[in-house]
């Protein structure tokens, strides 16, 4: 019997009534009296030095309040990054200033140069025309390798190279891993390419700002996934402003898969100028400056190897991969391609030897940060194109190949060769699933009757594992990183026993409003209907770091059950001195608060009446008021896994792929609202299908953006894919946090990628093709392409 | 987009007066040019918007058994009223875009704007139809003269197309990804006189017909007429999302399914 309230149950989300009614409030719908508008000059070369900018003409523009460039930014900081990685020699990653304003030179197409404010936008953009600007191009480079060539050209003349680092990981193992190649029986290797994406989220980036000089106060809204994260880099390391003199309020925000962390340029201008000119600041994004200001993803080129033994057991993997960061570092630039990367990069197997090498590397390209999984589905990628090429190397069911190298159930916690401790799982038992909820067994008679009507059809397969749930604070902070990842909640009770609960994570699409309720609700017993969740707004909730990495569910749910804990705690206190028993023997069940073996009992409600009405208590052992933080900071990760299965068809005659079923069996713990689950599974699939067969930002060799529009740059439509079958049933909840979850937001765009890919390159391989290889997006074009060279 | 005068007459001749003036700019669904305005990359005096002229609206079939459409009749319409009498045009009608621009766009603005991935194109040359404009007819063999260029006059305005309906024909588009124009389209019709072959989206030169599988089709018109032909890959688009041999290539396929659909 399917729970109706509380955790395990598939509540409707409430945040949904609002947002398909119209009444959500993004924050362009925000206009503060008095508004002005600033428009950005964007460099539409790759790479220039600015010989001389000359805004006479401009700034005298009807409507023009100023024209700001990089003079007036010229004692700002640099656009942080988070995380330290260190080279192989020891030696730190190379970090170069990032500054609000472009300073001299234009290392990408889309970088500001000037910000113009003026009463309307139109007028803004009418002065930025008339910018005099005596640009010198430079010659670009925008590939990652050709990048590290003798020669190329350079990105940051004051960097000595364009190799922001040279990654190993782990250092110590290589040595065993080069020799396990040397004497193993058979060694698959695959050379392949993760291509760039563009985030695009529904709602473009946003920024309005406004400045109070009674009390020297900035508020910034923005569309961000972490508003106190925003208020501590941007105030500390960029604006010089105090925490207790900026708030940060993200209201309702309209997607983001991780493009929306980052401190932008934007944030800092409008906030800077807002305080210069005495004046609100907005700035929208269009769509077409989306394509060359939000951080960029994937865009990895890896060299990736597999020793077996003779019965198909791995033995050892290694990795080279050049990770292409663009022009800046952004926020997670650096750790995305390492320590978000290497960890999980072994999978589901229980392969021995393991050894990551990345080199990240400046370009003239959009600076590129965490996207939708964020260096785990490139690691995922890559391990299992290369399992199922060993499969069919090896003329193993590629079904069977993973089962047998699978990390035993019996085997949890599992210590991988690649640092971390796998908490829980059962790869049997999700491999299982899929096979039976895709019917493995009756593939052969449907390629069958595809090869009838002249089609070619595939089915792939794709394991995952992910160390998501960020983070254990100790753990990464040896790591490199440069804060803690814990999570924060406060639970306050009102008088009449409704409850807000306000937490440092962010909902932007995720369903927390809902999700967060059923657990404060599970605990409490009381309906759902009386908790409000309150996110978004620093001068409301306390220091959080916000929501990405699949970490909402596992860190700040965690958070919620913790103050939740204590507001039960000292609830008892009130209870047990009213019912004059004892604390010990006071308990709340089903919202009511009883004593042990007595018909004595108080509603929630009542208990909650009593704590703000102190009559008759002891003051000195009873605080009045019932509201209670905490602040949670993980063991450790937590490791979601899945078994994904792709079938599709190729007709042969045009290279069309069709995704003809899509099955996900995944185990992410305990399921707080199964019905939110599956819609992420559903979107997370959604976009990995995306990435596989259709997604690809594309520069050319002087650092233009040629699929910069919807016209050039394919989404994935509702056409483009089937209905979705995804399971969630096996269930291995975490120990590492106390509600057991395991965190879902990402999963689908890991597992997909790898599973459509598989399915293409089986029903090109079975029908006659043999095409051992073939990079994503599997365009029409491209995968005709391969069939051609193949015959 | 830049400030500009705006008018909306209600007669063809009102309209050829309005666009008498300087840089003046006719307004049909505004599929192209709004996009393009608001990115500033035209700059008109004034807007001539062409939906408010009742003589220009609507599907009629004449004397000579020929469909007749307004100029700035929508897709929409073309697509619900022409399916009694040309399925193969509605058909192609009702897939163009998306429910948005179908009941926006209008077959004139597609025509006088000529898009080389356009689908109109290729179902006005295919079926040999009649350009009508305010001052002369135009034949569809006359009226395409490459990418974005056709023989229109500055401020000449497409009041009518007249479609002669033939006994078989249709429209086989394969969708570039990202835009959903037609990456190759092609429109195949089958008269009493002839089979006319006409492929959009593939071409450097925009709209073509394809004279060696009309030849063929026209004396045995089946898919099998069409083997061993093919288009030459050297005049093909080559793009993010095809080849120029692609291109080439999915020219022989659309032309067989739109002939084995016939």
């Amino acid at each position: 019997m399917p729970k109706d309230s509380g955790i395990g149950a598939s509540s409707k989300r409430r945040e949904d009534v609002r947002f398909l009614t119209g009444k959500g409030r993004y924050t362009d719908d925000i206009n503060r009296a008095g508004q002005a508008y600033a428009y950005f000059l964007r460099s539409d070369v790759a790479h220039g030095r600015i010989r001389s900018i000359d805004t006479t003409e401009a700034a005298a523009m009807p409507g023009v309040l100023r024209i700001f460039t990089d003079e007036d930014f010229k004692d700002t900081g640099s656009l942080p990054t988070a995380w330290t990685v260190t080279s192989i020699d020891g030696s730190v990653q190379q970090e170069p200033r990032h500054p609000v304003l472009a300073e001299g030179i234009v290392r990408h197409v889309g970088e500001p140069i000037a910000g113009i404010v003026a009463e309307t936008i139109e007028q803004a953009r009418d002065a930025a025309e008339k910018i005099v600007l005596e640009m010198e191009e430079l010659p670009a480079v925008t590939d990652a390798k050709a990048a590290v060539e003798a020669g190329a050209p350079q990105v940051h003349e004051e960097l000595t190279s364009n190799l922001c680092f040279d990654w190993g990981f782990i250092q110590d193992n290589k040595a065993a891993v080069d020799a396990a190649f040397e004497t193993a029986h058979h060694v698959t290797s695959l050379e392949l390419v993760n291509q760039r994406v563009v985030a695009n989220p529904m709602e473009p980036r946003c920024a309005v700002a406004e400045y109070d000089a009674g009390d020297d106060q900035y508020t910034l809204w923005t569309t961000s996934q972490n508003p106190h994260v925003i208020r501590m880099m941007m105030g500390a390391f960029v604006l010089n402003i105090p925490e207790t003199k900026l708030r940060v309020v993200a209201p309702d925000v309209g997607g983001a898969f991780g493009s929306k962390i980052y401190n932008y340029n934007e944030e800092a201008f409008v906030t800077l100028a807002a305080r210069i000119l005495g004046r609100p600041v907005k700035w929208t994004s269009s769509r077409t400056e989306a394509f060359v200001s939000d951080a960029q993803g994937r865009d990895h080129q890896t060299k990736i190897e597999l020793a077996l033994d003779a019965d198909g057991m791995f033995l050892a993997f290694r990795t080279e991969t050049y990770a292409n960061l663009g022009a800046y570092l952004r926020l997670f630039a650096t750790v995305t391609p390492t320590y978000l990367h290497g960890p999980a990069a072994g999978g589901a197997y229980r392969t021995p030897l393991a050894y990551v090498n990345v080199k990240g590397v400046f370009t003239n390209t959009v600076p590129v940060d965490a996207y939708r999984g964020a260096g785990r589905p490139e690691g995922t990628y890559q391990l299992e194109r290369l399992v199922d090429k060993a499969a069919r190397e090896l003329g193993i069911d590629p079904a069977e190949l993973r089962r047998k190298n699978f990390v035993k159930p019996e085997e949890f916690p599992y210590q991988t060769p690649l640092a971390v401790v796998y908490d829980s799982g059962n790869y049997h038992a999700t491999l299982d699933k899929l096979l039976d909820l895709s019917d493995y067994a009756g593939f052969a008679a449907r390629r069958q009757e595809s090869a009838a009507r002249g089609k070619l059809r595939g089915y792939g397969f794709a394991t995952w594992v992910e160390c998501s749930g960020l983070a254990p604070s100790q753990l990464i902070g040896q790591l490199g990183a440069r804060a803690g990842l814990y999570e924060s909640a406060m639970v306050r009770v009102n008088p009449t026993g409704g409850i807000q609960v306000f937490t440092g994570t962010h909902s932007h699409g995720q369903g927390h409003e809902t999700a967060f309720a059923q657990i404060v609700a599970e605990h409490l017993g009381i309906d759902e209907k009386l908790i409000e969740i309150i996110h978004g707004d620093t001068a409301k909730i306390p220091f959080g770091m916000g929501t990405y990495g699949s970490r909402s569910g596992a860190v700040g749910g965690a958070a919620i059950l913790k103050a939740t804990e204590k507001v039960i705690a000292k609830a008892r206190k009130f209870a047990a001195h009213i019912l004059e028993a004892s604390e010990e023997d006071v308990n709340l069940v089903n919202g009511q608060f009883t004593v042990a073996g007595t018909d004595r009992s108080m509603a929630w409600a009542e208990v909650a009446l009593a704590a703000y009405v102190p009559h008759n208590y002891p003051s000195d052992t009873l605080e009045p008021g019932l509201e209670e933080s905490a602040f949670y900071d993980p063991e450790n990760f937590v490791y979601p896994a899945g078994a994904y299965g792709c079938e599709v068809e190729v007709d042969p005659e045009t290279g069309v792929v069709e995704v003809l079923n899509f099955v996900a069996a995944d185990d992410f713990g305990t399921i707080i609202n199964p019905m939110i689950v599956a819609g992420q599974q559903h979107g997370g699939v959604a976009q990995g299908i995306g990435q596989a067969l259709l997604e690809s930002a594309v520069y050319d060799k002087n650092g233009q953006l040629t699929s910069g529009s919807f016209m050039e740059y394919a989404m994935p439509r509702a056409s483009d894919l089937p209905c979705f079958v995804v399971d969630h049933s096996c269930q291995t909840p975490t120990p590492h946090n106390p509600l057991g979850v395991k965190g879902c937001g990402e999963a689908g765009a890991i597992g997909a990628p790898p599973a459509v890919v598989n399915a293409v390159l089986d029903a090109l391989n079975n029908g006659g093709y043999d095409v051992p290889d073939i990079d994503m997006p599997l365009s029409p074009s491209r995968v005709w392409a391969a069939m051609q060279s193949a015959s | 987009m830049y400030n500009f005068d705006f008018a909306k007459p209600s007669t063809i001749a009102d309209a050829v007066k309005a666009m008498s003036e300087e840089d003046a700019q006719a307004l049909g669904g505004g599929q192209t040019l709004i996009p393009t305005l608001k990115q500033r990359l035209a700059a008109p005096s004034t807007l001539v918007s062409l939906t408010g002229i009742p003589e220009m609206q609507g599907i009629c079939m004449d004397d000579a058994g020929r469909l007749c459409i307004g100029g700035a009749t929508t897709h929409a319409t073309v697509a619900a009223e022409g399916a009694a009498h040309y399925p193969a045009l509605a058909a192609m009608a009702s897939h163009i875009g998306d429910p948005a621009v179908r009941n926006r766009g209008t077959l004139g603005g597609s025509l006088a704007n000529n898009d080389p991935s356009a689908c109109y194109p290729a179902a006005v040359l295919a079926s040999g139809a009649t350009v009508v404009t305010n001052a002369r007819e135009i034949a569809a063999d006359d009226y395409f003269q490459g990418m974005f260029t056709t023989a229109l006059d500055e401020g000449e305005i497409i009041t009518e197309v007249k479609f002669p309906v033939p006994e078989a024909a249709n429209y086989q588009k394969f969708v570039q990804p990202a835009s959903r124009f037609a990456l190759v389209g092609v429109f195949v019709a089958k008269y009493a006189d002839g089979v006319r072959v006409a492929v959009t989206g593939a071409s450097e030169d925009g709209v073509f017909r394809w004279s060696e599988a009309e030849e063929a089709l026209s004396s045995d018109f089946s898919a099998g007429a069409l083997d061993g032909l093919s288009v030459d890959a050297s005049t093909m688009i080559g793009d993010l999302h095809g080849t120029p041999e692609y291109r080439a290539h999915l020219v022989s396929v659309m032309t067989r399914r739109a002939v084995a659909a016939c």
